[in-house]
């Protein structure tokens, strides 16, 4: 493990590292045009980064050391499903969460 | 739907926010726990939490480092963990370049998971916010989320592993995000581009530094973007 000013040093350039990636587009880009093509690739970044973020975790959680867990599967669904039909993020999360805490409950 | 004062939209990003605290209160602990006993002093713990802000990135350097990877691994690793980010702030440019400089540099900064997603979202749903409406529903959003990062993390460090372990607070960035997931899904190519990009992820997870998301990410932006030329192309076909 380093240590002192050379444990600052990396501390130091991982956030400017971190803000550059941050910042690339935002503030290099700015309000210049950028083609069409790239444009309506960007509108499926959201959609397609979240999806991938989150679909390990929901499968293999880590608190159980990555096996499938019953109770976290049927919350994810149903946090889902609810959110699809309702458009409603926060009684989605509501939904997931007291599944969850629901299906911990019986299932242990 | 009214015009809505410059206020309102900052507290309508407030309270779009706030549902996150439930994600950042107990990863930010964690990190000021888990860097705590890697042996950072309280001020190494901060400067992380405070320069780079950005959890996964975080904890990626610290377990790195603490296994005894060279520095420039452990930088590189945790920088491949932060590329998502570079897709984010190209994503927010159509909605936010026009504004000033310092205002785009502060929502660089601030630019996490949650942040993005909220804004990202409600832009979509809201095309006719201005630019400075737009930053102040960014700032908004990030209101309760991000000085409560450096908060728990602060607090995470002094009070260190006698936390107690919370029940299932691991699943709440599954949850929050999965609950976005939902609405998100608005046409058939935003549901071609999030059904790849699961698949792609869940193949691909096996791939060292984060590599798998930044594949998934690519392959849902490509199905989604060609799924959106065929749609248009069938449209235009229909119409005499």
């Amino acid at each position: 493990m380093i240590e002192g000013r050379d444990l600052w040093l990396f501390i130091a350039a991982l956030g400017i590292g971190t803000f550059a990636l941050r910042f690339v587009f935002l503030g290099l880009v700015g309000d210049r045009p950028m083609p069409a093509w790239l444009l309506r690739h960007l509108r499926y970044t959201a959609v397609a980064l979240i999806p991938a973020l989150v679909a390990p975790l929901t499968l293999w959680p880590a608190a159980t050391d990555g096996a499938p867990d019953p109770a976290r599967l049927v919350a994810a669904g149903v946090t889902l499903v609810i959110g699809y039909a309702t458009r409603n993020v926060v009684l989605a999360i509501a939904s997931g969460a007291l599944t969850l805490f629901g299906g911990l409950a019986l299932l242990g | 739907m009214s015009r809505q004062t410059t206020k309102s939209l900052y507290w309508q990003g407030v309270r779009d926010g706030a549902p996150f605290v439930l994600v950042v209160v107990p990863f930010s602990l964690l990190f000021g726990v888990v860097g705590t006993e890697a042996g950072l002093n309280l001020s190494e713990v901060m400067g992380f939490s405070v320069l780079v802000i950005a959890g996964a990135a975080q904890f990626t350097a610290v377990q790195l480092l603490s296994d005894g990877a060279p520095a420039l691994v452990a930088l590189v690793s945790a920088l491949a963990v932060n590329l998502r980010m570079a897709m984010y702030s190209a994503s927010l440019t159509p909605y936010l370049g026009a504004a000033p400089l310092w205002q785009r540099a502060f929502a660089a900064y601030f630019m996490v998971d949650q942040s993005y997603t909220v804004s990202y979202f409600a832009y979509e749903n809201h095309p006719r916010w201005s630019v400075p409406e737009r930053m102040t529903y960014y700032f908004g959003v990030v209101t309760p989320i991000c000085p409560l990062w450096y908060l728990f993390t602060l607090l995470g460090a002094l009070i260190g592993d006698r936390i107690p372990e919370a029940m299932a607070l691991d699943f709440a960035l599954p949850i929050t995000f999965l609950a976005m997931i939902g609405p998100m899904l608005r046409t058939p190519a935003h549901v071609a581009a999030a059904l790849v990009s699961v698949a792609v992820a869940l193949l691909a997870a096996g791939l060292p530094y984060n590599v798998g998301l930044l594949i998934a990410g690519l392959a849902g932006m490509m199905t989604g973007a060609q799924a959106e030329v065929m749609l248009e192309r069938r449209k235009a076909a229909r119409q005499p």
